[in-house]
């Protein structure tokens, strides 16, 4: 027997308690949608979860009047202190009901449970205690006189669905707006389970409002009259297509969108932990993350021991059910998601680049990609531009600081990047010349909710997270009543 | 032994001095060393701690788990190194490799019994016709701090081989490696490890220990460990036991990939002992998590991987007791030793 | 027949333990009306000094740990709190007089504030530090540091709870451990409030309450020289000014009396140091 062919270690679902069915919980309540009801399937397997009612335009509707009432009669007049309360009777439940949540978030997403437990819900949960600290504090923001929007509408994706939740909602509310939230179309479970713990904070009904649906209702709430602030995080098509509607109105915009990061490796970098960060920077969450570093740009002298290492390092990730917890990579989100890796990746072959994976067993069930490396990759391929969002590294080389420098920055896109390198001058002003609004030095796919994430250019604008996260949820009114 | 015995015996491991000498690229001098130890990559610390943290969350259960007790048992080198060692103590110790479990004959035996170089003749004559199968290791060179002249240590080494002891466990000089003077502390382990060898051609066993605690940065060690696997080292060990921070998971990560490293460069396998401060099944099965996914399960063998335990015995013994009976076991159920 | 009731009896708190005055000195605690409340320990210069001691062993753990940890930590305390309100509201009533109401009232604002620091852990430092854009190729960065072990004379004859509550929270909320002289006609509900702390995951002598006499253990604390600052908050009623002098000694920070017990980020920012470090940066 093979010591490393690990026997099955499952979580147990039992800790869930899934409802057949559940509704838009609006105004404090789950009530009927009159949408198309969602089917959401577990994507290790394509077995049904539960079936989840949508909004049509008129729940839309119904969505942002209880927000605005809420907001006019009950959270706009609630002292910070109280606003601050709520958020960490918030955080509190979600650490309670954290094992719960994480089993569902591997289950909707197909993430391996011990990326939900040690990292998505713990990080969801911190997001919310940091944010309840702001609530009382909102003179110190930076701005003279610090209100609130009003009524935010926030669409999140499918990749991170709990932690996005709580990027969104918690500084929202800090700031004493109150939401309207759409889960993805693929990943609403956790949304709705939080709706549970809403209710269990007793939080006044209307201030948190959530809405499952697919584009169509994301674009009617975004488009709706009488929303104050629009944050979204997805694709920067669909970003583009909310910036166009947005445009001329009142209501403030920021976006979340996506990247094609370049994790640069210098010849002096820490060799074992350089291949480390490369392997989290694109195989952490499949490679579904907006700031993967999906491009490695390795010094030329260093690129083939260091591929080679890599190699070696992938032969040890375990690919397979999500619940397992000795599973490193899991399932690709939905059909769609893969159709697109799997074109991706094959027109890089085309394109010229060289393709390996390691060799492991994939389930007959489900959507699967193995985690595959492209190497001879080169500025102007697609493989190099593109964003694939799944578990693929383009390989390329550099020459000079200078060179890497200019490779990394040729891109529209500006979210994140890496660097490598045992030497500190050259990582602080290589940092300083990357066109990226996060950039990791040493490590890669860090977060926390003291520290701004977002992008330059097509990647997105405004940030998520420390002070920035709670301004772009607050307006500067000269000569306002506080 | 003179100080003219001793250069003979060093200049009698030309073969060692070669491969060292290939490797890099130069004759054995400080200087030499330190451009190559220093010229190797540099460890971050927080990457490092963090991967160890990683192989810790894996979850070994059922088969896995106890294939795993089985096989810590069967890499344990029983320790007791105490100043109040006596033969009694020794036999008590010999007692409980040879039988881990009297109330359950299909417990593996024990890769080792450790114990000072005194006690090796007591260690040897418990042992009787076990002794090959269990092997007797004995720690020397003035240990555990090292600090006595290289003809004491020597003499040490040589006593413990004399009286039958299979594998000898030095310590390096530490002082020595933070006053930067490589070359000395490479020419002690090719003395020590001439010292090994027996009138009959064979050599004991060497295992080097580094003291991890007291080279303090990640960096040392890796320079270190590459320092006595250059020297001639079949084992690299982390610790005496007797300096605490002793073995962690990120130290003994850190010397595994240099062993993965140097058996990529020269095809050689080298042995890897983390010791002191493994007291749980838990921990020791991180160990094993941590060996196999970086230099592969085939170092999961007396001849390339050992712990360095006295109470660890009996929290497998326990771990073992429940998987067979179900219940939780209790320490009256485990022998002392 | 009403049942008989067990009296608590009131000790220090050092180092985690709920010591009696290695002196053995108790003093009479009475209610405002003037009933026997307790005997509780009058603290002596060798138990500040023991204080100073486990407030120094502390500093290392509390300083690194995450301000993550320490918002946990502190907000755990005031959810202990709130779990103890009718106890304080009972002490408070007790030793200060007054109605249930405005008891009730010093409790709930004692715990609020203790709320509104706590959130503050994992925030001072982005509003205090910063990034200097100095003239040359120089990563720049400012950060606030906790200086250290603060000694402290929370306000005498009122406020028992929200006084003490008010003292505390700022220093330990950026790393900080505290020796505290309580209320010393009111000193129960410090050590309830040690009994809190000893129950909230605070590791042992982050925070350390002195009972007695603050003009005796004063002098002391202010000229100990393992004393990195020295918090006068509560020592408008002394002879303050002598224990400032006493402070220039070793050059130990001073916080003079002021009558004022709301939350400020001032009174957090007195109780660090700027730190500010260069890096060069360089791309060849």
């Amino acid at each position: 027997m093979s010591f490393l062919e690990y026997a099955p270690a499952p979580e147990s679902r039992a800790i869930l308690n899934l409802e057949d069915s559940y509704g838009l919980f609006i105004g404090g309540e789950l009530t009927d949608g009159h949408g198309e009801p969602l089917e959401s399937i577990s994507p290790a397997d394509g077995s049904r979860i539960a079936t989840f009612q949508t909004a049509d335009a008129d729940d839309v509707d119904r969505a942002v009047g209880a927000a605005r009432r809420a907001y006019d009669t009950v959270w706009s007049k609630m002292p910070g202190a109280e606003r601050a309360k709520y958020l960490f009777r918030i955080a509190r439940i979600v650490q309670e009901r954290a094992r719960e949540l994480a089993v569902a978030e591997s289950l909707d997403n197909g993430k391996p449970i011990k990326e939900t437990r040690d990292f998505d819900v713990p990080t969801a949960a911190a997001w919310f205690f940091y944010y309840a600290g702001w609530a009382d504090k909102l003179e110190y923001a930076g701005l003279t006189n610090p209100r609130a929007l009003g009524v935010a509408a926030q669409v999140i994706p499918w990749n991170f669905p709990l932690m996005m939740l709580a990027w969104k909602i918690a500084p929202a509310l800090a700031a004493g707006n109150t939401v309207v939230l759409k889960p993805a179309q693929t990943t609403p479970l956790t949304a709705l389970l939080f709706a549970e713990i809403v209710q269990q904070a007793d939080l006044p009904a209307g201030v948190v409002n959530i809405i499952a649906g697919a584009g169509e209702t994301g674009h009617a709430l975004i488009a709706h009259g009488d929303v104050d602030k629009v944050a979204f995080t997805g694709s920067t098509a669909v970003g583009r297509s909310i910036a166009r509607s947005v445009a001329g109105t009142k209501k403030k915009l920021t976006l979340e969108l996506g990247g094609k990061g370049a994790n640069i490796v210098f010849d002096d970098a820490p060799i074992d932990q350089a291949v480390e960060g490369v392997v989290t920077g694109i195989f952490f969450n499949q490679g579904q993350v907006c700031c993967a570093g999906s491009r490695l740009l390795i010094q030329e002298s260093a690129h083939d021991e260091f591929v080679e290492r890599l190699q070696r390092r992938m032969e040890t990730l375990r690919v397979g059910d999500p619940l397992d917890k000795n599973t490193d990579v899991g399932a690709i989100n939905s059909a769609a998601q893969l159709a697109r890796i799997e074109e991706l990746t094959a027109a890089g072959v085309d394109e010229g680049a060289v393709s390996w994976a390691p060799e492991c067993d994939l389930p007959d069930e489900g959507f699967w990609f193995r985690p595959t490396l492209l190497t001879g990759v080169s500025t102007s391929h697609r493989v190099a531009r593109e964003e694939i969002f799944g578990p693929v590294l383009s390989v390329m080389t550099f020459r000079t600081p200078a060179e890497a420098i200019a490779k990394a920055n040729n891109t529209p896109y500006g979210l994140s990047a890496g660097i490598w390198s045992d030497k500190g001058s050259r990582v602080l002003s290589v940092a300083d010349k990357l066109r990226a609004g996060v950039v990791w030095t040493n490590t890669f796919n860090k977060f926390d909710p003291t520290s701004p994430f977002g992008g330059y250019r097509e990647s997105g604008y405004g940030r998520e997270g420390g002070r920035p996260g709670l301004t772009s949820y607050l307006a500067d009114e000269k000569g306002s009543a506080k | 032994m003179t100080k003219q015995a001793d250069q003979a015996s060093a200049a009698a491991a030309p073969a060692l001095r070669a491969s060292a000498q290939s490797v890099l690229g130069g004759a054995v001098t400080d200087t030499n060393l330190r451009r190559f130890l220093h010229g190797l990559p540099g460890v971050d610390a927080v990457g490092l701690e963090a991967r160890a943290a990683q192989l810790a969350t894996r979850s070994i259960k059922t088969s896995s788990k106890a294939w795993a007790l089985d096989k810590i048992i069967s890499l344990i080198d029983l320790t007791t190194l105490e100043g109040a060692d006596t033969a009694g103590k020794v036999s008590s110790l010999v007692g409980k490799a040879l039988v881990p479990d009297p109330a359950d004959a299909s417990c593996p035996r024990v890769a080792a019994v450790c114990v000072y170089g005194d006690m090796v003749a007591a260690a040897v004559s418990a042992l009787g016709s076990a002794h090959g199968e269990i092997q007797v290791a004995a720690v020397a060179t003035a240990f555990p701090s090292g600090r006595a002249s290289l003809a004491v240590k020597l003499a040490d080494t040589r006593d413990a081989v004399a009286a039958g002891a299979d594998e000898i466990d030095m310590v390096i000089d530490r002082g020595a490696f933070l006053e930067g003077r490589y070359a000395e502390v490479f020419d002690q382990i090719v003395a020590v490890k001439d010292a090994c060898r027996r009138s009959d051609g064979s050599v004991a066993h060497l295992k080097v220990i580094l003291e991890t605690g007291e080279l303090n940065t990640y960096d040392n060690v890796r320079r270190a460990s590459w320092l006595a696997i250059l020297a001639g080292g079949d084992f690299i060990k982390t610790s005496t036991g007797k300096v605490s921070p002793a073995a962690t998971l990120p130290v003994t990560l850190s010397m595994l990939e240099v062993v993965r490293d140097w058996k990529r460069l020269t095809g050689e396998s080298i042995g890897v002992k983390p010791a002191g401060g493994i007291r749980t099944s838990k921990d020791a099965i991180r160990y094993l998590v941590t060996v196999a996914e970086t230099v592969g399960e085939e170092w999961l063998t007396p001849e390339l991987f050992r712990f360095g335990a006295s109470s660890l015995t009996n929290d497998v013994l326990l771990q073992r007791q429940k998987i067979i009976s179900g219940r939780y076991s209790a320490a009256q159920y485990v022998t002392i030793d | 027949m009403s049942r008989l009731q067990i009296p608590k009896t009131y000790k220090q708190f050092i180092g985690g333990k709920f010591p009696r005055s290695e002196s053995g000195r108790t003093y009479r605690v009475t209610s405002a009306e003037g009933e026997f409340v307790a005997n509780a320990a009058q603290s002596s210069r060798k138990d500040a000094r023991d204080a100073v001691t486990a407030a120094r062993s502390a500093f290392a753990a509390w300083s690194g740990a995450t301000s993550y940890n320490r918002v946990q930590v502190l907000y755990r305390i005031a959810e202990v709190l709130e779990g103890r309100r009718t106890q304080f509201i009972d002490e408070i009533r007790t030793l200060e007089g007054g109605s249930a109401a405005s008891a009730a009232a010093q409790v709930d604002r004692a715990i609020d504030l203790w709320v509104w620091y706590a959130g503050w852990a994992d925030k001072y430092a982005q509003v205090l530090g910063s990034a200097n854009p100095v003239a040359g190729p120089y990563f720049n960065l400012s950060v606030p540091e906790p200086t250290g072990v603060v000694a402290q004379i929370a306000p005498q004859g009122s406020d028992s709870l929200l006084g003490l509550v008010a003292v505390i929270a700022p220093a330990i909320v950026s790393g900080n451990t505290v020796v505290v002289i309580a209320d010393e006609r009111a000193p129960l509900p410090a050590i309830s409030f040690a009994e809190v702390v000893a129950t909230s995951d605070v590791p042992d002598g982050v925070v350390n309450i002195l009972t007695g006499s603050a003009t005796e253990l004063g002098p002391w604390l202010a000229s100990h020289a393992d004393v990195d600052a020295l918090d006068l908050t509560g020592a408008g009623s002394l002879d303050w000014v002598a224990l400032e002098e006493a402070a220039a000694e070793t050059i130990t920070r001073v916080v003079r009396p002021t009558g004022d017990l709301h939350g400020s980020l001032q009174k957090i920012a007195v109780f660090t140091e700027t730190k500010t470090i260069w890096h060069t940066t360089s791309l060849i």
